[in-house]
């Protein structure tokens, strides 16, 4: 934990719902002065909004934002010593490149001395000169290598010098935090890469802290001092680069930052675990029999030829990458990606070997689909809304339906369960999705896709905002909308509250 | 001999002929008659006779005046109410601009006999009130006109340019005058200057809603035509021509500056 006076911004219980849907779920952070830090994630999971909550575009609808200490969680977005550049730069189109740049300083007040005729010194609050504005304006200029283009309309610059105008905009005001909403989106490769480091490079000079939004994990990998991996609202996991790639906290964040093999695997042993057919050890420990996701990162894996390695397998392909080859090898049924430098022969038996301290084994963060439900009159159990064919009579052991819908047990006690709530669970393995949306119970959208070596976890998240976790055999897209289905005996139920509660009289 | 070739251009001849006959003609036959008296000789007489008039001139300042303040008063009214209905929040922005552009539906000089009408109604008679009747008149009539370009501008406003604002320390007053309006200035000219040019020419709204106490440009135009004074008419007609003329010279260029948004031209 850092020392108190060094945190810059604390964001506490932080929580926004746009019409009831929350957008940013329970986000804690502290930023350190002079840090550089990036919110990242896919689109969707509550970045920008963070973002824009530090801004004060938006109100938290819960929690606390202190700024040196200070609660500034409602405080108008022009009282805040905080700038941002804008996703689309946001320059005004009415002002030139200096008055653009100026905008800011002309509204500025500063604290003065000044020494009255009588002698007095008297505290005052004045608008800068003329002079102080333009040494400023120039200077800022001169930081973002456009002190010529002064005079120029802004339409007539290109996107590169837009954006770098509306940086200038942002630090000439000399703000304690600097917020950059994906500036550097709109360019093209060579120059996102360029501005990169020059951003890194002014943040270096600068010493201010950079809040820095992106959904390019290269990006934050490069110029960050701390990542904020967000999904859903909620951040995934804290670190800087080299943590977040090398120990992922999650599949989820194995799979966003850079090339991944992950696996599903079982702890068989102290620091052992059993994947690819194969016992590996280990350097995490993790309870015996426990089952987990395990990263390989494709560099880290050796090649070696046939039974020299840990595990046999088949190479079935070869692309060249420029630094590197990357092969595929197939293990059984489970595909392994494999970075090496050398152009090896494919179609052919080779195998792999991998160091204990480059297994990465994560907690699974679904073991299975868990649902807050009900049964309905027809005696089907409604999850999201959706009534789904299930048997309940394993909610009360030791009881048969009758042909008006009760349960009887052997004692001839009648028991009504329509509207009971009941705690639901059902396997990964058990729900089946089709391309039919008439085909299974409920639709929604595919909203994320890991693959598992021999298979893909998918998640279908329904109108409802309901997921349903799914491991497949069978490739999909994300944002294909999709049915689900779940076989009647694979519907596990325990009513929530006791039994006699619903004996019919 | 050669069969005569279709191209695109000969598509340009039925439109150029339009353009001759309704108004370049027209247009020489105002100027020719502004410059000669009434034998067809060359004059500057009306030139003399206008200028010296006390009356006309009255007339002329007036008209202005009055042009200037329903202008004025209509872009007092229609700024905010384009303001709210650009709000995307807003969820019946539509329905309420159809209920601002009915009115225009409805017959000119009905709409205008309706409104003096109800305002007698309201104590606001033309007879005594002639100035304030007509302007309720002109404003009433020429609202929509504003409302819609200033209305589009809205639309197309980057919301980020007001979030830019204040995030460089505008207060919301700030935010309003220094970058809304400059934003939405292409609606504002021209919003003026589609209801400054018709209040200086028209006569009808003043004489149905002044019940003919006062006399504008448009009034003077007509009486001298009433009277078969043709060359002064003209003379008067071609006055107003050029200061139409001269305002949206003025409009083109602000439009140009401001990258031409929203303009309803």
């Amino acid at each position: 934990m850092a020392k108190k006076d060094d945190i810059i911004i604390s964001i506490q219980n932080v929580s926004k719902e746009f019409d009831d849907v929350l957008v940013v779920d329970d986000f804690n952070l502290y930023i350190k002065k002079g840090e550089f830090v990036t919110f990242l994630g896919p689109s969707g999971c509550g970045k920008t909004t963070t973002l824009r909550m530090i801004a004060g575009f938006e109100m938290p609808t819960s929690g606390k934002i202190l700024l040196n200490g200070e609660d500034i969680t409602n405080l108008p977005p022009y009282k805040r010593p905080v700038n941002t550049v804008f996703q689309r730069y946001a320059l005004f189109p009415h002002l030139d490149v200096y008055e653009n740049v100026a905008f800011g300083l002309k509204l500025k007040k500063i604290k003065a001395t000044v020494t009255d005729k009588k002698g007095n010194v008297k505290e005052i609050e004045r608008k800068l000169t003329r002079e102080e504005i333009d040494e400023k304006v120039r200077k800022a200029l001169r930081i973002v290598d456009l002190e010529e283009l002064e005079w120029r309309d802004i339409s007539t610059l290109s996107g590169g010098q837009q954006q770098r105008i509306a940086i200038a905009r942002a630090i000439v005001n000399e703000p304690e935090i600097l917020l950059l909403d994906e500036p550097l989106g709109a360019l093209d490769l060579k120059m996102r890469k360029e501005m990169q480091l020059e951003l890194k490079e002014m943040h270096r000079k600068l010493g201010i802290t950079f809040i820095y939004v992106t959904h390019d994990q290269e990006e934050a990998l490069t110029m960050s001092d701390t990542i904020v991996i967000m999904k859903d609202g909620m951040i995934q996991q804290i670190g800087t680069p080299e943590d977040i790639y090398n120990e992922p906290e999650n599949a989820f964040v194995a799979d966003f930052i850079g090339e991944s093999n992950i696996y599903e695997g079982t702890m068989v042993g102290d620091k052992k675990i059993r994947f690819l057919n194969h016992v590996f050890d280990c350097v995490d420990e993790f309870p015996i029999h426990e089952k987990v996701d395990v990263v390989l990162r494709p560099e880290d894996i050796k090649l070696a030829p046939v039974n020299q390695g840990m595990v046999n397998g088949k190479l079935t392909s070869k692309v060249f990458k420029g630094v590197h080859y990357e092969y595929v090898m197939m293990v059984g049924r489970s595909e392994v990606v494999i970075q090496d430098t050398r152009n090896l022969d494919i179609n052919c038996e080779a195998s792999i070997s991998v160091v204990p301290f480059d297994i990465h084994i994560m907690k699974k963060e679904f073991v299975s689909n868990m649902y807050d439900a009900y049964i309905d009159k027809n005696n089907k159990v409604v999850i999201s809304e959706e009534p789904f064919e299930c048997d309940v009579t394993q909610l009360i052991p030791g009881t048969v339906l009758d042909e008006d819908g009760y349960l009887v047990d052997k004692d001839g006690k009648r028991y009504d369960l329509t509207d009971a709530d009941v705690k639901v669970e059902v396997g990964l393995k058990d729900i089946e999705i089709a391309d039919d949306e008439e085909e299974g119970n409920i639709t929604g959208e595919i909203v994320s896709i890991i693959y598992k070596g021999d298979h893909y976890q998918v998640i279908v998240r329904t109108e409802e905002d309901e997921d349903f976790v799914v491991d497949t055999e069978y490739t999909w897209n994300e944002l294909d909308r999709v049915s689900v289905k779940i076989a009647k005996e694979k519907i596990k139920m325990t009513l929530k509250q006791e039994a006699k509660n619903y004996v019919k009289d | 001999m050669s069969k005569i070739k279709f191209t695109r251009k000969m598509l340009s001849i039925p439109y150029a002929v339009f353009m001759i006959l309704f108004v370049v003609i027209p247009l020489l036959l105002v100027v020719f008659y502004a410059f000669t008296d009434a034998e067809g000789n060359f004059s500057l007489g009306n030139v003399v006779t206008f200028f010296s008039n006390s009356t006309n001139l009255n007339t002329f300042v007036i008209s202005i005046l009055i042009g200037v303040a329903t202008t004025a008063l209509c872009l007092l009214i229609g700024y905010p109410v384009a303001m709210i209905l650009a709000k995307k929040e807003y969820k019946f922005g539509g329905v309420f601009v159809m209920l601002f552009v009915m009115p225009m539906w409805i017959n000119f000089v009905l709409r205008t006999a309706a409104t003096r009408d109800l305002l007698f109604w309201l104590g606001i008679s033309g007879g005594e009130q002639p100035y304030s009747a007509t302007m309720i008149g002109m404003v009433y009539n020429y609202l929509p006109f504003v409302i819609l370009p200033l209305y589009t501008t809205m639309l197309k406003m980057d919301r980020s340019l007001i979030e830019a604002s204040m995030d460089l320390g505008c207060n919301k007053v700030q935010t309003f005058v220094k970058t809304i309006i400059p934003m939405t200035m292409p609606g504002i000219v021209s919003a003026a200057s589609m209801v400054f040019m018709p209040t200086m020419s028209s006569y009808v709204i003043s004489d149905v809603m002044g019940e003919r106490q006062i006399s504008l440009i448009g009034n003077t135009i007509q009486t001298y035509f009433d009277k078969s004074l043709w060359n002064m008419g003209s003379f008067i007609a071609l006055v107003m021509m050029i200061i139409i003329l001269i305002t949206s010279f003025m409009t083109r260029n602000v439009e140009k500056q401001e990258d031409a948004r929203g303009s309803l031209w």
